[in-house]
C-alpha cells in the first residue's frame, strides 16, 4: 500500500493516535484564540479609540508583532515558565496549558492588529454619530466591536491560522510528548524525521481539511450576518 | 422635551481650519419657535455652523452658549448630517440603539420605537438592515434616531439633498410635524423651494459670514442685501 493510501486509511478509520493528536492541537490552538480574542480585541479597539502620544509607535510595533518567529516566542515563555523563571512555580512546563499560553502570546498581536485597524476603519464613519448620540467611551468600544464583529471573524481565523500552523513555540514549552503535548504539527515533524510518512501526511491532511473547513464556516457565517445586518 | 439648551448663542464665533475660516466672527441665536432655514451656496458654511451649534465644532474664536452654558452635553440636541451613517443593524436595530443612547428607561423602549417608526413611515421596514435602504429611507430612518433623543433642538444638514420629489415630501412632513411638537429645527438647504417651505426664519451665508438674516416672509418679499437679492433670484452667487 502506498504511503498516501496508508494514510487516507489512518484518517478514514480514526486511527487513535491520530485521533488524540488532532484533539490536543485543536484545544490547544482554539483556547489560545479564544484567550487572545479576549485580550487582543479590547487591546485593539482601546489603541484604535485612543490618541496618545506614543500611538503611532504602538502601532508600529504590534504590526511588527505579528511577525514574530514562534521559536523566539517559544523561547520567551520557555524561560519565564522554566524553574528558575519568574513562573517557575507554577509548573506549567511541558503541558498543554504552556502550550496555550505561548500560542496566546503569539496570536494575541495579530488579533490586536487586525481589529484596531477594522474598529479604527468603523470609528472614521461612526465618530459623528456616536459623539452626537452622546454615546460615552465604553459605549463607543462595546458599538464598534459588536458592529465590527463579523469582519473581526477575519482576525480570529488569521489568528487561529498561525496557531494551527506553528511548530516551534509549542514543541519547546511543550516537548512534543507522546500522548500529552503532541500536537499535529509538532507529530508532523517527529514523523517525518523518523520517516513515519503516512502518519505524517495524515496528520497534514487533517491540518488542511481543518482549516479550509474553518475558514469556510466563518465565511458562511459571515455571509448570513451580511444578509441579515446589512 | 427640555428647552434647557435654548436659546444657543453664536458670540463673534470664527472657526478655522489650515488657516482658512468655515466660520468667519458669526454672532447669531437660535431660540425656540419656527424653523430656522440656512440657505446659502456651497461652502458657504452651513455645515460648520450646524456642527458647531450641535457641539462637535469647537469654535477657533468666540464662544458658544447653550441656554446660556458653554460647557453644555448634547443631551437636549440632536442631528442629521447629509449624509448619515447607518450602524450596521436593522431599522429598528438603529432605532432601539439611540433609544438606549438617550436613557429612556428599559419599560418604555417598546412604546418609543413604535411611536419613531410610526412617525417616520418605517413601520413596513422595521426589520431590514439599516444599510439596504433607499436614501430616503435612510434619511427618515436618521431622523426616527435623532428623535429618540427627544431633543429641544434638531439640527439638519440638507436632509432632502438628492431626493425625489415624493422623498423630500415625507421628510418635509416630519420636520413640520415635530417643529409643531415644540421642537425647534434649524436645517440647511441650498433649495430655495425648501426653504420658502419650511422657513420661519431664514440665516443667509456667504463665505462663512452671515450675509442677512429675518423672518423668511420679509427676506423672500425685500432682500436686503445685494447677495440675497441674487440668491433670491436664483443667481449663482460664487
Amino acid at each position: 500500500m502506498s504511503e498516501n493510501a496508508s494514510a487516507l486509511q489512518l484518517v478514514l478509520t480514526g486511527d487513535p493516535a491520530l485521533v488524540a493528536i488532532v484533539q490536543l492541537a485543536l484545544l490547544v490552538s482554539l483556547s489560545a484564540v479564544f484567550f487572545a480574542a479576549l485580550i487582543g480585541v479590547p487591546l485593539g479597539a482601546l489603541i484604535a479609540l485612543s490618541g496618545f502620544r506614543g500611538r503611532d509607535g504602538v502601532i508600529v510595533l504590534l504590526n511588527a508583532m505579528m511577525g514574530l518567529p514562534p521559536v523566539v516566542i517559544g523561547l520567551a515563555v520557555y524561560l519565564g515558565l522554566s524553574r528558575s523563571g519568574p513562573l517557575g512555580s507554577w509548573g506549567l512546563l511541558f503541558t498543554p496549558q504552556a502550550m496555550v499560553v505561548a500560542q496566546t502570546v503569539l496570536v494575541t498581536p495579530i488579533i490586536a492588529a487586525l481589529s484596531r485597524q477594522t474598529i479604527e476603519d468603523l470609528w472614521v464613519e461612526y465618530r459623528d454619530e456616536l459623539t452626537a448620540m452622546n454615546v460615552g467611551p465604553l459605549g463607543r468600544v462595546a458599538t464598534l466591536v459588536w458592529d465590527a464583529r463579523f469582519s473581526l471573524v477575519t482576525a480570529l481565523l488569521a489568528g487561529f491560522g498561525r496557531a494551527a500552523a506553528e511548530v516551534g513555540a509549542v514543541i519547546i514549552v511543550g516537548g512534543n510528548i507522546d500522548g500529552y503535548t503532541r500536537t499535529m504539527t509538532t507529530a508532523i515533524a517527529l514523523e517525518t524525521s523518523k520517516g513515519n510518512l503516512p502518519l505524517a501526511i495524515g496528520l497534514g491532511m487533517v491540518l488542511i481539511a481543518i482549516v479550509i473547513a474553518v475558514n469556510a464556516l466563518a465565511w458562511a457565517v459571515r455571509r448570513a450576518a451580511e444578509r441579515l445586518a446589512g | 422635551m427640555s428647552t434647557a439648551d435654548l436659546p444657543i448663542r453664536f458670540e463673534d464665533v470664527t472657526i478655522a481650519a489650515r488657516a482658512v475660516s468655515l466660520l468667519d466672527r458669526v454672532t447669531l441665536a437660535f431660540a425656540a419657535g419656527e424653523p430656522t432655514v440656512l440657505i446659502g451656496p456651497n461652502g458657504a458654511g452651513k455645515t460648520t455652523l450646524l456642527r458647531a451649534a450641535m457641539g462637535l465644532a469647537p469654535p477657533s474664536r468666540g464662544r458658544i452658549t447653550w441656554g446660556g452654558d458653554e460647557h453644555s452635553a448634547p443631551t437636549h440636541r440632536a442631528i442629521v448630517f447629509q449624509r448619515p451613517t447607518m450602524l450596521r443593524r436593522t431599522a429598528v436595530a438603529n432605532i432601539r440603539y439611540a433609544v438606549r443612547a438617550a436613557g429612556i428607561p428599559h419599560a418604555r423602549h417598546k412604546r418609543e420605537i413604535e411611536a419613531l417608526l410610526a412617525l417616520v413611515g418605517l413601520e413596513h421596514a422595521a426589520g431590514r438592515p439599516a444599510r439596504r435602504l433607499s436614501n430616503g429611507e435612510q434619511q427618515r430612518l436618521a431622523l426616527a434616531r435623532a428623535l429618540a433623543r427627544d431633543p429641544a433642538v434638531l439640527f439638519l444638514d440638507e436632509p432632502t439633498a438628492s431626493l425625489d420629489p415624493a422623498s423630500t415630501k415625507a421628510i418635509e412632513d416630519v420636520i413640520r410635524a415635530v417643529s409643531q411638537r415644540g421642537i425647534k429645527v434649524v436645517l440647511s438647504t441650498h433649495d430655495l423651494g425648501e426653504a420658502r417651505r419650511l422657513a420661519g426664519e431664514i440665516v443667509l451665508l456667504h463665505r462663512g459670514q452671515i450675509v442677512e438674516t429675518g423672518p423668511a416672509s420679509a427676506f423672500f418679499a425685500a432682500p436686503q442685501t445685494a447677495e440675497a437679492r441674487k440668491f433670491v433670484a436664483g443667481e449663482l452667487l460664487v
